[in-house]
C-alpha cells in the first residue's frame, strides 16, 4: 500500500471538513468583545475600589461591586449572545461603547477621585454620583414627578396650541398677515423673557411655568406647521377640489398630513427647547423639580448632586426623542427611503 | 373583465354636454397681464371625444382648468349640460400630466379619495375595488405612490378619477410623461375606457397622432393667446392604425396647420 491518499480517503476528509462547521455550531461562537469588555469594568472596579480617594465620596464599596458584577454579566453573555438572537445582535452591535465604557470609567475614576487632578467639588467621580443616587433617591423621585408633570402638560398643550396655529397661520392670508409679524417678533425671543408678564398674568407659579414651557415648545411647532402648510404642492388642493373636497377636506386631508413632516421637525425643536426651558421654569416659586434641584444644589455648591440630576435630565430627554423618532417613523412611513419594499 | 362591466353598467349618465362660449382669459401677473385665451367657441357632444393641438404653452390646459370649474373666465361662458360652471365638480374631472397622486396615501386610498370628500365612503368600497381593477393596480392597492413606476402611477390617477363616475373626463396631457411603449397601451387604455363608460372627454396633447388614434373630432389651436385654428372630424371606425392613410394624410395637414410644413 502507498501512503498517497486514495480517492476514498480523500473524500472522507471532505467530509470530516464538511462537517466541522457543524461541530462548531454546538458550542456557541464566543463573543470576543463581551469578555474584554468585561475586563475593562473589571479594571474599572479595582481602580475604584483598592486605590484611596483622595476626598471621600462615599458608596465606593457598592459602586465596585456593581461594576465587578456588571463584569459577571457581560462574561455570562459573551457565551450566549449568539443564541440570543435580536438583543443578541444588539449586544454584539455596541460591544465596542462597552470596552470603552469601562476604560472612561477607570479614567475618571484616576482624574477625580484618586488623582485629584479635576478636584472636588467642581467635579466628581462615577461613584460620588452614584453615591448621590443611594442617598437622595427619593428627593430625586419626588423631583422627577414634578418635573413630569410641569413639563407634560406644558408640552402638550403648547404644542396643540402651536399647531392649530400652525395650520391657521399657513392657511388663511388674513391670518398670515396679521400673525405672521408677530410670530416673527416673538419667536426669537427666549421664553424665560416673558417672566415678568407671566407673574401678572397667572395666578399661580404653576401655571406661569406652565405657560413657560408650553411657550418655548409651541412657538418652534408654529412656525414650522405654518411653513409646511403654506408649501404644500398647489396641484394636490386642485386634484382634491375637483373630486370634490371641501375647505374642511383641504385643510385636515391635503394640507395637515402634506405638512406632517414639518411638523415634526417643529416637534423636535420644541422638545429640546422645553427641556432647556425647564430650569427656568421651575425658578418661579417651585417646590420641588429637577430644574428646582439643579438650582437648589447650585446654589449650596453641591455639584455633584447637580450633575446626578443633569444626567437624569439627559436621559429622559433622550428617551423622549427616541419616542418621537418612533412616531415619526409610523406617521411618516409613507416617506420615500422610510419604507423600502 | 366582470369588474369593469359592473363599473361601466352602474354609470347611468351617458356623457356632459360642454358649451364653450366666447371664453378669454388671462393672468395678472403683477406688471403685465398674459392673455391666454380669445374668444374660444367650443362644443362637445355628450359621449364625444375631442381632443386639442396645439403649440406648448398655447393656454391649453387653461381651457381645461375652466372646463373642470378651477377657474372662471375673465370673459364669456362655460356651460356644462346649460349650466354655468362656477366650480369643480366630481362630475367633471381633471386628470393631470402629472399623477399628482398623495404621497401619504396608499393607492387604494388615493382612489377613495373623491367617495371620501363626498362623504361617501362607506359605501364605495365595492366602487373603489372596481376602479382600482379597471386600471390593473388591484394587486397594488396598499403600496404607496412612491413605489410605483409612472405609467402605475398614471393609472392610479386615471382610477381616482373614474371611481366618481364622471361625466365628463378632463385629460391634461395625461400621457405626456411616459414612455413610448406605456404610451402605446395606455391609449388603448383610455379608449377602451371610454367606449365602455360613455363619458365626454376632452384630451389635451400635442402628439398629433394620439389626437388623430383617440378624438372624434380634433381642434387645433393657435399659439398663445388660443384661438381656435382649424377643426378636423375624425369619424374613422375603432381601432385605428397609425399607418392607415388617412390619419398619416390627417397628420401632415395639422403639422402644416401648426406650421412645420414638410
Amino acid at each position: 500500500m502507498t501512503s498517497w491518499p486514495d480517492p476514498m480517503t480523500q473524500a472522507m476528509s471532505a467530509i470530516a471538513d464538511r462537517k466541522e462547521p457543524a461541530l462548531r455550531a454546538a458550542f456557541p461562537v464566543l463573543w470576543h468583545n463581551g469578555l474584554i469588555a468585561a475586563g475593562t469594568w473589571l479594571l474599572a472596579a479595582a481602580v475604584t475600589f483598592f486605590l484611596p480617594d483622595i476626598v471621600p465620596y462615599g458608596s465606593r464599596g457598592l459602586f465596585a461591586g456593581i461594576l465587578a458584577a456588571g463584569a459577571a454579566v457581560l462574561i455570562v453573555l459573551s457565551f450566549l449572545a449568539d443564541r440570543l438572537g435580536r438583543i443578541g445582535r444588539g449586544l454584539v452591535h455596541y460591544g465596542p461603547w462597552y470596552i470603552a465604557l469601562g476604560i472612561w470609567l477607570a479614567i475618571w475614576e484616576l482624574i477625580t477621585a484618586k488623582f485629584g487632578w479635576l478636584p472636588k467639588p467642581f467635579f466628581a467621580p462615577p461613584h460620588g454620583l452614584f453615591h448621590v443616587y443611594v442617598t437622595d433617591w427619593e428627593r430625586l423621585l419626588i423631583c422627577i414627578f414634578y418635573t413630569a408633570r410641569l413639563w407634560s402638560i406644558g408640552f402638550f398643550s403648547g404644542i396643540a396650541f402651536g399647531f392649530v396655529l400652525g395650520v391657521a397661520l399657513g392657511w388663511s392670508k388674513t391670518f398670515a398677515y396679521w400673525g405672521m409679524p408677530v410670530l416673527k417678533l416673538i419667536g426669537p425671543v427666549p421664553a424665560s423673557a416673558w417672566i415678568p408678564a407671566t407673574f401678572f398674568l397667572f395666578p399661580t407659579t404653576f401655571q406661569a411655568s406652565i405657560f413657560i414651557v408650553a411657550l418655548a415648545s409651541g412657538i418652534p411647532v408654529a412656525i414650522l406647521t405654518a411653513s409646511g402648510v403654506n408649501t404644500v404642492n398647489r396641484a394636490y388642493y386642485d386634484v382634491a377640489r375637483t373630486l370634490g373636497a371641501d375647505g374642511r377636506f383641504l385643510v385636515r386631508r391635503v394640507a395637515v398630513p402634506a405638512a406632517l413632516p414639518n411638523v415634526f421637525v417643529g416637534l423636535f425643536m420644541g422638545l429640546y427647547y422645553s427641556f432647556a426651558i425647564l430650569v427656568v421654569a421651575e425658578m418661579l416659586g417651585a417646590k420641588y423639580g429637577l430644574g428646582w434641584y439643579l438650582q437648589f444644589q447650585t446654589a449650596y455648591s453641591a455639584y455633584v448632586n447637580v450633575y446626578a440630576a443633569l444626567i437624569i435630565m439627559a436621559l429622559i430627554c433622550s428617551g423622549l426623542v427616541k419616542l418621537l423618532f418612533l412616531v415619526r417613523d409610523r406617521l411618516l412611513s409613507w416617506q420615500k427611503g422610510v419604507v423600502q419594499w | 373583465m366582470v369588474a369593469a362591466a359592473t363599473l361601466a353598467e352602474r354609470s347611468t349618465q351617458t356623457g356632459l354636454a360642454v358649451d364653450l362660449h366666447a371664453v378669454s382669459h388671462q393672468y395678472d401677473l403683477g406688471k403685465s397681464i398674459l392673455p391666454v385665451l380669445d374668444g374660444i367657441d367650443l362644443k362637445v357632444a355628450p359621449g364625444e371625444f375631442v381632443a386639442l393641438l396645439g403649440p406648448s404653452g398655447c393656454g391649453k390646459s387653461t381651457l381645461l382648468r375652466l372646463a373642470a370649474g378651477l377657474e372662471t373666465p375673465a370673459r364669456g361662458e362655460v356651460l356644462a349640460d346649460g349650466v354655468t360652471v362656477t366650480k369643480p365638480d366630481p362630475s367633471r374631472v381633471l386628470v393631470f400630466q402629472d399623477p399628482t397622486l398623495f404621497p401619504w396615501r396608499t393607492v387604494r386610498d388615493n382612489v377613495a379619495i373623491g367617495p371620501q370628500a363626498r362623504g361617501v365612503l362607506a359605501a364605495s368600497g365595492a366602487r373603489i375595488d372596481d376602479a382600482l381593477k379597471l386600471v390593473k393596480l388591484e394587486s397594488f392597492a396598499n403600496v404607496f405612490p412612491h413605489q410605483l413606476s409612472g405609467g402605475m402611477a398614471q393609472r392610479a390617477a386615471l382610477a381616482r378619477a373614474l371611481v366618481n363616475d364622471p361625466e365628463l373626463l378632463l385629460l391634461d396631457e395625461p400621457l405626456g410623461r411616459l414612455d413610448s411603449l406605456t404610451r402605446l397601451s395606455m391609449q388603448q387604455e383610455l379608449l377602451a375606457l371610454w367606449q365602455r363608460a360613455g363619458y365626454s372627454v376632452m384630451l389635451v396633447t400635442h402628439d398629433v397622432e394620439e389626437a388623430l388614434l383617440l378624438a372624434q373630432r380634433v381642434i387645433v389651436l393657435s399659439e398663445r393667446p388660443a384661438r381656435v385654428k382649424a377643426e378636423i372630424v375624425a369619424d374613422r371606425p375603432y381601432p385605428r392604425h397609425r399607418d392607415d392613410p388617412w390619419i398619416v394624410d390627417k397628420r401632415r395637414e395639422i403639422l402644416e396647420i401648426l406650421g412645420f410644413a414638410e
